[in-house]
């Protein structure tokens, strides 16, 4: 009877944030539904014990159910029969024990029969669900489309689509990828016509590489201005799959994630409904489900490195070698003990990102019933600034570090790791989309750079600061070295003025930020509770052992050198 | 098919199955206080077939009805968290001590007065007793049928109901009128888990003496005269028009003699070759200390 939730107290610990109060308030509308709905909360502390005792649902099913299918998911994987995508047998039982336990649109409004969560317990329900089965936790993310069509969608789509999640379970998917537009969105061909007479718009084409594409409900991305090339010519529509005018022509066989089946889709004057104002598709609408999105591979990473460092811990304890557990061996445990560190500092990041994301989102919310005070929008604007790059931050920090988590949880398990005898294989296999889909981990330093270049990052750092108390001086003075050489080695990349320079050491200095930022997080966590010290001290070890590389390279690089790394002929042109 | 009234006898039960070395005193009794309280696991399948057949025939209510201490309220609020309709507790303290003959006639005296019903279900046994006799007692004391060992309900019609039996060699479908009682066994469905907004609901579900506590908050009660149906009935020994005889320690003719705490010596396991010497000295043994023969 394992409980992912009970067992990891620090969920709990995020959900106790000073900031959350004001997330929860709002979110409640100062708690003014419960005469309406009798599941609202009566108060902060209502809503927060809520929070806990849904959580401890997902956790007992992550636990009992999710975890126990994984591994037969994985070998069965989803088939298509008659033009119609099955499940393996598990990934169904997963979803009907999430559905039936009314965990499908959590985070929609109840008008809608969703739960009002704020995105935080949302996202600490999908870091479980990736941690039980990283593949499974795709299938049941997807239910980010129906923010969407909530915040962009018209009140009658709104009515239509939005009460089918909690209602009947509805899945859904985003459909954005073509075969020559994958990180370059804004070359999507899929047409969309308006046909006068049927007075509706209508899907042609090809979509490929679609998680979950035979969805009941699907967000897509088309073309509806004809002759044009860019993003300006793109708009979103919904496809019901009750018009079945979309083939599946094809599931991809993969390397990791094979319960989520991966389809190439035909559509075939498949009707849709436009979503908001056309042309905004891409720009717009696509940006923020991306930005979802790529929260949520956040959570499927920091899902995935729990796991993979429970998997290495449990291995390790039970593993003895020449006449003692290979615990006891330092090269043994101090890749155990950093992958805990780094476990908890991801976490510390993710829910952080997620705070601001969240109090962004409801004050847009709030935006829509009463007009802000000039306080609120300082604040509400603030948070966008904040959730726009820690977004990227978490999503290219935590996809990276669960790979080299799982890479070493597999060494740890030494040569039977290699075996299919134990789940680490399987995370291993699955760790490592991550750092690719919803944007690759270049591409992700390329959207967190603007937090070094604005100095968003560096703002907030200094914010951190002023938040340490007294008797943490000690780390505040490391941090603060830390933070002098970051400053000065960015401004150094900055004065050559060069584009090319900057995009080269992007991800370096993003990674500088991070470590930084999760240092400090890890120090004020432990003002509040003093398990993290330990955590605070140890990753502090390798933010300045990582950053002090990093500076040095950079230090050290010759810009002009940057020709020598150049690859002739690598244009289309060329 | 018309809706049918289902009652579920729970059983709160210390955690037998996760016993630690405190789980029991040095006189060899239960431990209680050291073993956490669960719902018995047979009931919660009981509880599954029952929501079940909710799903199957629509309008059914399931009311979940349990005895015991105050701390009991957790069954019936468990049981409104996965589904339940409605829950009454059977308690008082004078019904404390009762052996299974003494309880069978208190569930049976509460049914009787939330007559009509058309099935009544339970868990096979409790995993605190493991007697299994409660079900088929109450049955006999409300004179109606009963189906025990039940796995799957194959098919419910207006005049019956149709159940499969999961016997130790096999199988059985057997046909019961209405109303009837059936014992659920734990090859059953396992039960569906708790729903969201149920538990949002009815997390603050109390019986009267817990509201009456002294630490009651004011706010949890001006939410109970809002919300009368999240005040959970308690029955006692008037309510139930129960002989006092017949309840509680006066009612109960099983006494335990005495307790032994067992503590295994030897070493559990014993490695034989498989020569004929090994294998005709270890029969011989078993015939000696009559484990065999």
């Amino acid at each position: 009877m394992d409980n992912f939730f009970n067992d990891t107290p620090d969920f709990k610990f995020h959900l106790e944030h000073p900031e959350v109060k004001k997330i929860v308030k709002l979110k409640e509308h100062d708690f003014t539904e419960a005469d309406k709905y009798e599941y609202a909360p009566l108060n902060h502390e209502d809503a927060v014990d809520s929070y806990e005792k849904i959580l401890e649902i997902v956790g007992d099913i992550c636990g009992n159910t999710i975890a126990t299918n994984a591994e037969s998911v994985d070998i069965e994987g989803p088939k298509i029969k008659d033009n119609v995508v099955v499940y393996a047998k598990g990934t169904s039982e997963n979803y009907d024990a999430l559905y039936k336990a009314g965990l499908i649109g959590m985070s929609l409004p109840r008008q809608y029969g969703g739960l009002n969560f704020p995105l935080l317990p949302y996202v600490m329900a999908a870091e479980m669900v990736a941690r039980a089965d990283a593949g499974f936790a795709n299938i049941w993310g997807l239910q980010d489309c129906a923010e969407t069509i909530y915040e962009f969608g018209s009140e009658e789509q709104k009515d239509k689509y939005l009460p089918r999640f909690n209602r009947d379970g509805a899945t859904a998917a985003m459909v954005l990828t073509e075969p020559d537009a994958g990180s370059d969105l804004q070359s999507v061909k899929l047409t969309a016509t308006y046909d006068e007479e049927a007075k509706t718009w209508k899907l042609n084409g090809v979509k490929r590489f679609i998680t979950n594409g035979d969805a009941d409900i699907s967000l897509v991305l088309a073309r509806s201005e004809k002759n044009t090339t860019d993003a300006r010519g793109l708009s979103m529509f919904i496809y019901d799959r009750k018009s079945k005018a979309v083939e599946v022509r094809h599931l991809e066989s993969k390397l990791g994630i094979k319960g989520s089946p991966t389809c190439e889709l035909v559509f075939k004057d498949a009707p849709v409904e436009l979503v908001g104002k056309e042309r905004f598709g891409l720009i717009k609408y696509v940006m923020a489900l991306m930005n979802s999105a790529r929260l949520g591979v956040g959570a499927q990473s920091v899902g995935i490195a729990d796991a993979a460092y429970r998997e290495a811990l449990k291995y390790a304890e039970e593993r003895a070698q020449f006449g003692k557990v290979i615990t006891n061996f330092p090269a043994v445990y101090e890749m155990i003990t950093n992958m805990k560190v780094r476990v908890d500092a991801l976490r510390s990041l993710l829910y952080e990102t997620t705070r601001f994301v969240d109090l962004s989102k409801v004050y847009e919310e709030v935006k829509k019933e009463r007009p802000l005070t000039k306080e609120e929008r300082m604040e509400m604007k603030n948070y966008a600034k904040l959730a726009n790059v820690f977004t990227p931050l978490i999503k290219m920090t935590a996809s990276e570090a669960c790979n080299i988590i799982a890479y070493d949880s597999l060494q740890i398990h030494g040569g039977t790791g290699f075996m299919k005898d134990f789940p680490i294989e399987r995370i291993y296999r699955d760790a490592r989309i991550t750092s690719i889909y919803e944007g690759t981990t270049q591409l992700q330093a390329v959207a967190a750079i603007k937090g070094v270049t604005t100095g968003v990052f560096l703002e907030q750092i200094r914010q951190y600061e002023t938040e340490v108390s007294e008797e943490n001086s000690e780390f505040k003075s490391v941090l603060q070295k830390l933070t002098a050489d970051y400053e000065e080695i960015y401004h150094k990349v900055m004065e050559t003025e060069n584009i090319d320079y900057l995009d080269f050491h992007s991800r370096r200095l993003v990674e500088m930020a991070g470590n930084i930022i999760m240092s400090y997080l890890l120090v004020l966590n432990s003002q509040r509770d003093e398990k993290f010290l330990k955590s605070a001290k140890i990753f502090i070890n390798l933010a300045r052992s990582e950053n002090r590389e990093r500076y040095d390279y950079i230090q050290n690089f010759d810009p002009e050198a940057l020709e020598l790394y150049k690859i002739e002929g690598g244009s289309l042109e060329g | 098919m018309r809706p049918l009234k289902i009652i579920v006898m729970a059983k709160q039960v210390p955690d037998t199955r996760n016993v630690g070395t405190d789980a029991m005193k040095p006189d060899g009794t239960v431990n209680r206080g050291k073993l956490p309280a669960i719902f018995n696991p047979d009931d919660l399948h009981a509880l599954e077939l029952a929501l079940n057949i909710k799903d199957r025939v629509p309008g059914t209510t399931v009311t979940i009805l349990t005895m015991g201490p105050q701390r009991a309220a957790d069954i019936v609020r468990e049981g409104y968290y996965r589904g339940a309709d409605d829950g009454i507790m059977i308690s008082d303290r004078r019904f404390g001590g009762a052996d299974t003959l003494a309880t069978s006639y208190t569930i049976a005296q509460a049914i009787k007065k939330m007559a009509p019903y058309d099935l009544i279900l339970g868990g096979r046994q409790a995993i605190d007793g493991d007697t299994a006799q409660v079900g088929p007692q109450s049955a006999d004391k409300l004179k109606i049928p009963q189906v025990t060992y039940v796995e799957e309900i194959v098919e419910i019609n207006e005049d019956e109901i149709i159940a499969k039996r999961r016997l130790e060699k096999g199988v059985e479908t057997v046909s019961s009128p209405f109303p009837c009682l059936m014992t659920v066994h734990g090859s059953s469905p396992e039960c569906r888990s708790r729903i969201a907004k149920k538990v949002m609901q009815y997390k603050y579900a109390r019986t009267n003496t817990e509201l009456g506590s002294k630490n009651t908050d004011v706010a949890l009660l001006d939410l109970h005269k809002k919300r009368p149906y999240l005040t959970i009935p308690e029955w006692g020994v008037e309510d139930i028009d129960a002989d006092p005889d017949k309840i509680g320690l006066a009612g109960s003719p099983t006494k335990v003699k005495s307790v032994e705490s067992i503590v295994l010596t030897a070493n559990e396991t014993k490695i034989l070759s498989d020569s004929d010497a090994d294998v005709e000295g270890m029969i011989k043994e078993l015939i000696e200390n009559h484990t065999i023969g």
